[in-house]
Order: structure tokens, then sequence, then C-alpha cells
């Protein structure tokens, strides 16, 4: 009986490496890195609301958002929100039982990559002109 | 015996596993949360772009208005309920050998229980004074 207690290794199905890349499947993968990056992302949540206290801390978190590495995080971290907020709304209309034929899912995935690029631009487009445009 | 458990297979009960039997609630409220977030989303947003440019003064005095520090505090507590489920999943999925698996589910949990309090107790002071 001493054999039945290993393992028997089970199918596996095949992985990334098989498969020819597709944009759905790109677009699953994306949703997941940029999941992650907003779980590490949450941290400069915290700061900005850690700095809020004090003059000084808010100007540090200022500086360094402002400098040309926290705003590639700052502008990494909203297409990150946009484009997993946009995939989220993509599973959910899924999960409905919707946009599951090819042409409608290949739609779906451009949205949410055309969506979160083009929503991104818009907002640090807003956000320049806000803080006075180009001076 | 539970019903479930009567009803397993003889090699199943032995090994003691299979399905945890709690995935679908893991599932469904990554979607309950994911819908909150879709609006709460649009609140941090706004808050965010409200304050671009302002003075110190004037940023604390917007975060600390009721109606913003709610939005910010509902986005952060469902925000973190929602990327503590995710990472789980994440975990799960390419983690397997038990000591790291374990460590690392347990790390996700820290992370995300020290955050939040870390973000309520900074959003509290901010609206209270403390």
């Amino acid at each position: 009986m001493a054999e039945l207690t290993t393992p028997r290794p089970r199918p596996l199905s095949p992985h990334l490496q098989i498969w020819r890349l597709t944009l759905t499947m790109t677009m699953s993968i994306v949703h997941r890195i940029t999941g992650a990056g907003l779980y590490f992302g949450i941290l400069l949540v915290a700061w900005w609301l850690i700095a809020a206290a004090s003059p000084n801390a808010y100007a540090t978190f200022e500086t360094f958002i402002g400098s040309w590495i926290g705003r590639l995080i700052l502008f990494g971290y909203t297409w990150a929100l946009l484009h997993h907020a946009l995939g989220g709304l993509r599973h959910l209309i899924w999960d409905t039982g919707r946009g599951f034929e090819p042409t409608e899912r290949e739609m779906l995935a451009l949205a949410t990559l055309v969506g979160s690029i083009g929503l991104t631009i818009l907002l640090w487009g807003v956000g320049y002109l806000a803080m006075g445009g180009p001076r | 015996m539970t019903v479930a458990r009567r009803y397993s297979t003889a090699a199943r009960r032995v090994r003691g596993l299979g399905a945890a039997r709690t995935g679908t609630g893991d599932f469904i409220t990554l979607r309950v949360t994911s819908a909150a977030l879709l609006i709460l989303t649009i609140g941090f947003v706004v808050t965010v772009a409200a304050l671009l440019g302002r003075s110190h003064a004037a940023a604390i005095q917007i975060l600390a208005s009721p109606l913003v520090a709610i939005v910010l505090l509902l986005f952060i507590l469902t925000s973190i309920y929602h990327m503590w489920i995710g990472m789980q999943e994440i975990i799960i999925d390419y983690v397997h050998r038990d000591l790291p698996k374990f460590a690392a589910l347990i790390g996700n949990t820290f992370f995300c229980v020290v955050v939040g309090v870390v973000c309520v107790f900074a959003l509290a002071r901010l609206t209270f004074g403390l």
C-alpha cells in the first residue's frame, strides 16, 4: 500500500509556451500583472495619507511624486488602475454570460487596452492643464 | 461526519485533500468588491485630481471633509479586501510547496491588515485631528 501514498503526477494542461499569443490571452496576463502592481501601489496611497499629517512630510511626498521617477510610477499606477478597472468590467460582463463570441471577446479585449491608454492620457492631459499647462 | 464527507471517495477521506469548498465565496466576494470599486475608483481619482497643485493646508481640508474621507475609506478598505483575495489566488496558482505557500499566504494577510490599519489611522488622524 506504500506506493499509493505517493501522488501520481496529475495531467497538466498546455501552458503559455504552447499557445500562440493572442490578444485576449495577453489581456488576461496583463490583468493579473496590473492587479499585482496595484497590490504594492497601495503603499503609495498609504504614504500619501500618512504624509498629509505634517507639512514637511507632505512636501517630501510631493517632491518625490514630482520627480521623474515619481511621475513615472504615478503614470504607471494610473494606467494599471484604469486597465484593471476596465478589465474587471469586462469580467463582470462575462459573468452575465455575454461577450464570449470570437468577435465580441476580441473587441472587449481591444476596448480594455484602448480605453485604459486613452483614459490615462486624458487624465494626465487634464491634470497637466489644471496644474497650469506649459509654462 | 458531514454529508460532503460521507459522499466523498475513500481515497479522498484518507488523504484529507480535495476542494476546500470555500472557493465560491471568494469568487463572489471578488465580483462584489469589483463592482463597488468601479464606483469608488471614480471617487478616488476625482479626489486626487482635486488635490493637484494645492497647498498642504488646502489639501488636508479637502481630505478631512466627511464625504471625501468616507469615500477614500471605502475605496481603501474595499481595495484591500479585493487585493487580499486576488493575491491569495496568485499565490495558490504559482506556489505549490507547503512552507513557501503558507508563508506567502500569511504574509499576504499581514500586509493587507497592516496597510489597512495604517490607512484608517492616517485618515482618522486627518479627520479628527488626533
